[in-house]
């Protein structure tokens, strides 16, 4: 066994690592203070029109579309050396790493022509118009409804949690076609402009304070029949595909959030309830340990990935446990410190200590990534399902129309 | 990046495997629970020595096969997978402990033995009063051990101990020749694997390495009996998985219901993060890696949650049933308490990981 790269993989790795050098020397350091969106955005472009003229973008893409054709290594060593740069991310992750591989797959030439080569210079940004109010978890139960009209499909409902619609030029949406279909069945995914008259886009502001997502509503919004992505009623698999192009998270715990080594350094400083340090508790110690084996033990599971992938093999199932034990393995983290810091963690705003401030910040959003992406309940389904072969939940309107579905 | 078994330990485990599932199990475990059983399955002992699943870690100098511990590790997880009665895991972490630290002459004298099955060899660091492997009573003097070990797995067959006793520099391994020592039964929860009290009284003994050598051994021992714990807890969590999926409640499988789905879901959790510790141990042990300790006692850790988890849920998930005297739940449920006691708890474990952090953090500043 070893961890090192293979002599192609170190050679990609060194031609990027030069380059990084080389272009992005003012993302050294962290932004001072966090840019504001418009900034944001301006930079997102500037850094992905520098990254495609030079090739680091669409790395395993098909070359016909633009892209590098190269493999999975080679992305995810771009991404790891990328990751040690302060670049602007994120603004193209859902455009880029679901929503163009759902265009090119599925969508006409005109389209495709259209559409990809522009996103993939960073010159439009995309969203994915999927969760609704009422169909989250159960997401082919979504309600906004697209009705053919001569050449085009009029689109009425609603859509949230949809990151970045605010910066959006274009949209995939699932949309209703057919609800005397049952709820699968009766699905289609349409390709919609973020700024056509009837699309109202409204930030939704998080229990964290953070404002993310937005909420969209489609009133009347006219598309095109050519703008279709797939056939009339198969938006379901059309769907599916787009949620395959899920990148591969690399990364497990969100860069910047507290794990075990925060916590280790806060028990030298704290007082433990017989007055000595607080890291020389059993309970602290325990701790300390459990939030070690969590987090390292998913960065070590997604060594297991890469392995396989840098063998050319399709990565093994064990990848699926990664988002249900950060999630949860951050929230118990954020608490369990918090606790110990006694009042001094409760204080917030410009009044906290900059490292609980940390601790409080991944409290709140852990609870929001304990839900975002597959809720922690879905993701166990997910498991004993696909990975261990147990039958699926009970789906009473699975097979009725939709229409006529009635809650049991 | 090469974070995986090689291909040919990956094949000598899919091998054990193949060959315990036909010739252990659970039925022939039932079978050495009942009173006046043999204390061992001399058949396969002697099949399974032949194929060189004792040979694998001994140099080919000694008579061996001179493989790495990723064999080791495979051999182990089918063992603890299959139940298997024979005293393979105990006779691979005395072989570890030869390998590590013996000398020539210590080499010689027993790794050929242990190569062909001839001899049966076990470990022993437990003893009353004893909760962790750092703290031990039993002394050493002139070339002598006095005190006692128990409970020692697999001790009422075996033909030599290495033996954890106070050195001079603290704890360290010692060689016990068990010809004409005083041993014993010991009655454990563990109703399948024998185990053992050795009295020691003055019995001639040899340093096996010191005490730096006693550390290293631990954190080699821990991965090798995590994956014997993986393995254990893999089948109960395979028994559960089957069980879910026939079993019918309210008019449907169980496995339908979320709470049983996600329990079943809970047990592949921690099992693969027990996995990735142990390889991670694995391939610290093959590299002579830095953060072996840490990666040692992450795995022991992660392995006894996971086989702690799967060997108590499997019980509750198969209900009424699964309580009685006729299931096979109870041989994974008594065998996690075997694992506990073969290498000191959980608790202390977690407290090596984080020292083992600490270390690192100081080394680094």
């Amino acid at each position: 066994m070893d961890f090192n790269d293979t002599p192609q993989e170190a050679e990609y790795r060194a031609t990027v690592r030069a380059w990084l050098e080389d272009n992005a020397s003012e993302y050294r350091d962290p932004p001072a203070e966090s840019w504001k969106l418009p900034e944001f955005i301006a930079r997102s472009k500037a850094w992905q029109a520098k990254k495609h003229a030079a090739g680091y973008t669409g790395i395993t893409w098909p070359k016909m579309f633009g892209g590098q054709g190269l493999t999975p290594m080679h992305s995810i060593i771009y991404g790891q050396e990328e990751g040690r740069w302060h670049v602007p991310q994120g603004l193209y992750s859902i455009g880029l790493g679901m929503c163009i591989p759902t265009v090119f797959t599925h969508g006409n030439p005109e389209v495709i022509q259209r559409y990809v080569p522009k996103a993939l210079l960073g010159e439009e940004v995309w969203c994915q118009l999927f969760s609704e109010p009422a169909a989250g978890s159960d997401l082919a139960g979504i309600r906004t409804k697209a009705v053919k009209d001569g050449d085009e499909w009029v689109i009425d409902g609603q859509k949230v949690w949809t990151s970045f619609a605010h910066a959006s030029d274009f949209g995939i949406v699932v949309c209703r076609t057919d609800p005397n279909m049952p709820k699968h069945k009766g699905l289609t995914m349409f390709i919609v402009n973020m700024k056509a008259p009837g699309v109202t886009v409204k930030g939704i502001k998080q229990m964290s304070g953070g404002s993310d997502f937005n909420e969209v509503f489609f009133d009347g919004v006219r598309v095109q029949d050519s703008h279709r992505l797939g056939e009339v009623g198969n938006g379901w698999k059309v769907a599916l595909t787009t949620l395959m192009h899920e990148r591969l998270a690399v990364g497990g715990k969100p860069r910047y959030a507290p794990g075990y080594e925060t916590l280790m350094k806060l028990a030298k400083g704290v007082e433990a309830p017989d007055g000595s340090p607080a890291i020389g508790a059993s309970d602290v110690r325990q701790k300390i340990a459990q939030t070690y084996i969590n987090d390292q033990g998913i960065k070590l599971t997604q060594m297991r990935a890469l392995s396989a992938l840098s063998k050319g093999q399709v990565p093994g199932p064990e990848q699926s446990i990664s988002k249900v034990v950060v999630a949860k393995t951050m929230q118990d983290l954020a608490s369990f410190a918090l606790d110990l810091s006694g009042g001094d963690g409760f204080v917030a705003g410009s009044d906290a200590d900059p490292e609980l401030a940390k601790l409080q910040g991944s409290y709140l959003g852990s609870a929001g990534l304990r839900i975002a992406g597959g809720t922690d309940e879905i993701l166990r389904n997910i498991i004993a399902e696909r990975v261990l072969g147990l039958p699926g939940d009970m789906r009473p309107d699975k097979d009725t129309p939709f229409n006529q579905a009635v809650p049991v | 990046m090469n974070f995986d078994f090689s291909d040919e330990a990956k094949e000598l485990g899919e091998q054990a495997r193949k060959l315990l599932a036909e010739k252990a199990g659970t039925g022939p475990a039932r079978k050495a629970m009942a009173d006046g059983a043999p204390a061992m399955d001399a058949g396969l002992w002697k099949e399974i020595s032949e194929l060189g699943w004792t040979a694998a870690r001994v140099p080919e100098a000694h008579g061996g096969l001179g493989l790495s511990v990723e064999e080791v590790a495979q051999l182990a997880e089918a063992a603890g997978g299959s139940l298997a009665t024979v005293p393979l895991v105990s006779t691979l972490l005395a072989t570890e402990a030869l390998v590590l630290a013996g000398t020539e002459a210590q080499q010689a004298k027993w790794l050929p033995g242990i190569a062909s099955g001839e001899v049966i060899a076990t470990v022993a660091w437990s003893e009353p009063g004893a909760v962790n492997p750092a703290n031990v009573k039993t002394v050493a003097k002139g070339g002598a051990l006095s005190g006692v070990k128990q409970p020692v797995a697999d001790l009422p067959v075996a033909h030599v101990a290495i033996v954890a006793a106070a050195g001079a520099d603290g704890p360290q391994l010692y060689i016990v020749d068990l010809k004409g020592a005083d041993t014993a039964t010991v009655e454990t929860v563990d109703l399948v694997r024998r185990h053992g009290k050795l009295t020691l009284n003055n019995t001639p003994a040899e340093a096996l390495g010191d005490a730096g050598d006693y550390q290293d051994w631990l954190d080699r021992a821990a991965i090798i009996l995590a994956y014997e714990a993986i393995g254990t807890a893999q089948a109960a969590m395979a028994m559960s998985v089957d069980y879910a999926k026939t079993r019918v409640a309210f008019g449907q499988k169980i496995g339908r219901y979320q709470s049983v789905k996600h329990k079943c879901a809970d047990m592949y959790i921690k099992l693969e993060l027990a996995r990735a510790h142990a390889l991670h141990g694995v391939a610290m042990i093959g590299t002579n890696g830095a953060e072996l300790r840490q990666a040692a006692a992450a795995a022991r850790v992660a392995s006894l949650d996971a086989l702690a988890f799967c060997a108590e849920e499997n019980v509750q998930l198969h209900g009424g049933i699964g309580f009685t005297w006729e299931s096979d739940c109870q041989f994974y449920y008594r065998r996690n308490r075997a694992l506990v006691a073969a290498l000191g708890p959980r608790g202390w474990w977690a407290d090596r990981l984080v020292r083992a952090l600490e270390q690192r953090n100081r080394a680094a500043a």
